[in-house]
């Protein structure tokens, strides 16, 4: 009999356990169809709101361009300048084993162009605006302040979310831009001032190593990188319950979400482009 | 101050309800609700905690989704309206949230103003007339500055209601006006629903459970019961009814059947008896 219960015990546990990750599952792919919905409503409020008199007003796109961009600039420049030494510190002391440190510059030109600088920008953009994006939705969900939008005739998708999404959209490639330069002109100090390259020579051989493509390549991702910022953002805002605390459980799940995603797209796209 | 005049009964209706049935997951919340509110009245909704005049409301706003049933709003049918149809519908209705629900990056002024900002093309000293104008009918004229989290509690409800009266809307919503407030504060803020429907003309649909407020400025009071209409009277009617639960409601009686011990009981014991055939 107790060994009865025991296996009964076990298929219980099987149940809940297989229960949970079927509703997991089903929440994930309804938070990826919501996101795809957030896309598609942004565009046709972006091509069709002015004919539908809900235009998308430029002051909201600016003042969203202000917060996420260049309020953003300061700690973007520092940690690109940091990664990149730091990547130049690492390509040195690697390539010193095979007397080859003076072509540093190849590894760190791509390293920084194609994938450091959309990344770290992505990752820094992500827990400074994508959560507070989350954060900003869901207080407004539990105060009632979309239902208010809403009975104003005010579109929430127009007035919310499409002036962030095309903020990150221009932003965060020009964030990347930035982190490109001054990575690079960091990196070249240290390297100017570790082996006696000058900074003439340093950015004549990076220009020699760099194609357009490269550059295209790390600000196509980081555009792929804003549009996944905005959405896990609204989204996890839009789906808060349960007041305060739940506006900090979707704080914090629209930060992993976003960064863990942002990995898993360079991986991806770097999979596919540079094989 | 006193109620206006009683409201003509052949006023023609702003909203219309047939039928309305709406479910929250597999949970019926209105059960076939009828009813309409009139040109220039006062509309109060009363009903115990889980009665659905809250959802009832949701709806009259058109913030949900109906099971089924037909709803008119200043005589159009809501289900045929095109997308712009139905926001120049919205734009005709104010509404103030128990909480106010105003933006917090957003000043008094700027809160006040953003229906005329969204849906207008006046220019921003002409907006500004405009709102201190609604601001002075709340008696909140000189706070435009402030923020929402520098202002009282009546002050913020005063707020919202700024902000539901500045497009001049022909139906105005709201959500427990009087929750939360001290007695002199409510009957301050019911003072300004009348003078509201007064001055501006407007129909007004308010959800209460505060029986004073919804004596004073009711024209005609619904009571809802687990989501069918028990009655829509006047108030005098609805005070001289001879149904039990509106008598219950009325003083503050506790519905001996609001728990239905059997249920209840089965409730409890089904989820141990299923519990006990998987062991």
């Amino acid at each position: 009999m107790f060994q009865n219960i025991s296996i009964n015990a076990s298929i219980n546990a099987c149940t809940r356990f297989l229960e949970r990750v079927g509703r997991l599952v089903v929440t994930g792919i309804e938070e990826v169809g919501n996101g795809g919905v957030m896309v598609g409503e942004s565009i046709y409020w972006l091509i069709f709101g002015a004919r539908l008199k809900q235009p998308v007003r430029m002051n909201a796109i600016i003042q969203q361009m202000m917060e996420i961009g260049i309020f953003a600039v300061p700690i973007i420049a520092m940690l690109a300048g940091a990664i990149s030494v730091t990547l130049a510190i690492q390509g040195i002391y690697s390539l010193r084993i095979f007397g080859a440190e003076s072509h540093v510059t190849f590894g760190l030109a791509f390293a920084v162009v194609r994938e450091f600088a959309p990344l770290i920008t992505g990752i820094l953009v992500a827990g400074r605006s994508g959560s507070a994006l989350a954060a900003r939705i869901g207080t407004m969900k539990i105060n009632q302040e979309i239902d208010a939008l809403k009975v104003m005739g005010i579109n929430p998708v127009r007035y919310l979310v499409v002036p962030p999404l095309v903020a990150m959209l221009v932003m965060v490639p020009c964030l990347t831009m930035m982190s490109d330069v001054v990575g690079l002109f960091l990196a070249g100090v240290y390297i100017n001032m570790e082996l006696g390259i000058s900074l003439a020579a340093y950015f004549d051989e990076i220009t020699k190593i760099l194609d357009i493509d490269d550059v295209l390549h790390g600000l196509g991702k980081s555009c792929i990188y804003a549009v996944l910022i905005a959405v896990i953002g609204v989204v996890n805002g839009a789906g808060v319950e349960g007041g305060a605390e739940g506006v900090g459980k979707a704080t914090t799940r629209s930060v992993v979400q976003a960064i863990s995603s942002i990995i898993i797209a360079a991986m991806i796209v770097v999979y596919v482009t540079a094989r | 101050m006193g109620k206006a005049a009683q409201q003509p009964m052949d006023a023609p209706p702003v909203i219309e309800v047939e039928n309305l049935v709406t479910h929250y997951g597999e949970r019926q919340i209105l059960n076939g609700v009828t009813m309409e509110v009139r040109d220039g009245e006062i509309m109060v909704i009363m009903g115990g905690s889980g009665s659905g005049k809250s959802t009832l409301l949701r709806h009259l706003m058109a913030l949900e989704i109906k099971t089924s049933g037909t709803m008119r709003i200043l005589g159009k049918d809501i289900d045929a309206l095109s997308q712009v149809e139905f926001f120049d519908l919205r734009k005709k209705l104010g509404v103030a949230f128990q909480g106010g629900a105003l933006f917090s990056s957003l000043t008094v002024g700027e809160n006040a103003m953003l229906p005329l900002y969204e849906h207008t093309d006046l220019d921003i000293k002409t907006m500004e007339i405009m709102v201190r104008m609604k601001l002075e009918v709340v008696e909140l004229g000189g706070f435009e500055d402030l923020m929402p989290a520098e202002l009282s509690g009546g002050m913020i409800k005063r707020a919202a209601f700024a902000r539901a009266v500045v497009m001049d809307p022909k139906i105005l919503f709201c959500d427990e006006p009087s929750a939360g407030l001290d007695p002199a504060v409510a009957s301050a803020l019911d003072d300004l629903i009348l003078n509201l429907r007064d001055a501006m003309g407007m129909s007004i649909v308010v959800v209460t459970h505060e029986l004073e407020s919804a004596f004073k400025i009711a024209d005609r009071i619904t009571i809802l019961d687990r989501g069918d209409i028990l009655m829509i009277g006047s108030v005098e009617e609805v005070r001289k009814s001879s149904n039990e639960r509106i008598y219950n409601l009325l003083n503050r009686v506790p519905e001996a059947d609001a728990i239905d011990v059997d249920e209840y009981l089965s409730r409890l014991t089904g989820e141990i008896t299923s519990g006990s055939a998987t062991l």
